[in-house]
């Protein structure tokens, strides 16, 4: 099996004016939504985002996440640059199904992984239907 | 056929060399418009990098989320760095349906010509949330010597 080849991406950046507070670009993350029979899970890509820098903020129904970086205070003369840094934040809209107290959220290595668990009644159950 | 030399040639008064560069402003707006912020070098390989230097060294950072450090390779060979590995997605379970899907995963390898000559020896990297910084200490020979001007 041939290895697929990663490919460069440009990051997308939010266009509305006035969201982001501080003077860096604000991208939208790449994410990942799949759902299991327990939970919906979001995965989100924001590299040199730590944990203490994740905002996550859930209500009405809306989930925002937000992720900013620490800058580098230094003194380097930029010789080249191919991709630019910046602040991430991206919202959804979520459903009913959504037991909000219990969704759990864990960055790593910039990768945010949110787990919204599904609220008991919209498990899907499997009915037996008896004979008689 | 008479051959006319550029700056004889009537277009190019000050007053329309200045409508010239208008147009060619532009022009390069409109290209800059349609690529995002302008002016940026776009790479076509993955990963981008942001090299900058100081003094004594060149620094070399490249964003790889999600990618631990045993699952990349960073060496030095000669005047080029190179950079590769893969990238695994999490695996998840059966019957599981995507709503959505940006992530990639897959492999990379990247070479990138070093501007100065570095010591290779003295080269580290390091890899923390998700970004790879990597310093290249210049060579001995390669930084800026002070000459001390006497005076006769």
């Amino acid at each position: 099996m041939t290895e697929k080849e990663m490919q460069a991406r440009e990051k997308v950046e939010h266009k509305a004016e006035g969201e982001s507070t501080r003077d860096l670009p604000l991208f939208i993350p790449a994410v990942d939504i799949y759902e299991s029979d327990d939970a919906l899970t979001l995965v989100a890509d924001m590299p040199g985002v730590p944990a203490e820098n994740v905002t996550i903020d859930v209500r009405d129904n809306q989930l925002t996440i937000r992720g900013s970086i620490d800058l580098p205070d230094t003194k380097e003369r930029l010789l080249a640059q191919e991709y630019e840094i910046g602040d991430y934040y991206r919202q959804f809209a979520l459903g009913r199904t959504i037991d909000q107290a219990r969704i759990e959220a864990a960055i790593k290595d910039g990768v945010l992984t949110l787990t919204l668990p599904k609220a008991d009644i919209n498990k899907p159950r499997k009915i037996t239907v008896k004979t008689g | 056929m008479a051959v006319i030399r550029w700056y004889d040639r009537p277009e190019s008064t000050p007053r329309a060399g200045q409508a010239m560069e208008r147009l060619q402003r532009e022009v390069n707006r409109i290209f800059s418009d349609f690529s995002g912020r302008g002016g940026s070098l776009r790479a076509a390989v993955f990963p981008p990098i942001n090299v900058s230097e100081d003094e004594e060294n060149l620094y070399i950072r490249a964003e790889l989320p999600g990618i631990q450090a045993a699952d990349m390779e960073v060496s030095v060979e000669g005047d080029a760095l190179m950079v590769r590995g893969e990238r695994k997605l999490d695996k998840t379970g059966e019957g599981v349906n995507y709503h959505r899907r940006e992530r990639e995963g897959g492999s990379f390898r990247r070479i990138v010509a070093l501007p100065v000559r570095i010591d290779p020896e003295g080269v580290s990297a390091v890899c923390r949330n998700g970004v790879l910084s990597i310093v290249l200490p210049k060579a001995r020979e390669a930084l800026p010597k002070q000459i001390t001007v006497k005076s006769d």
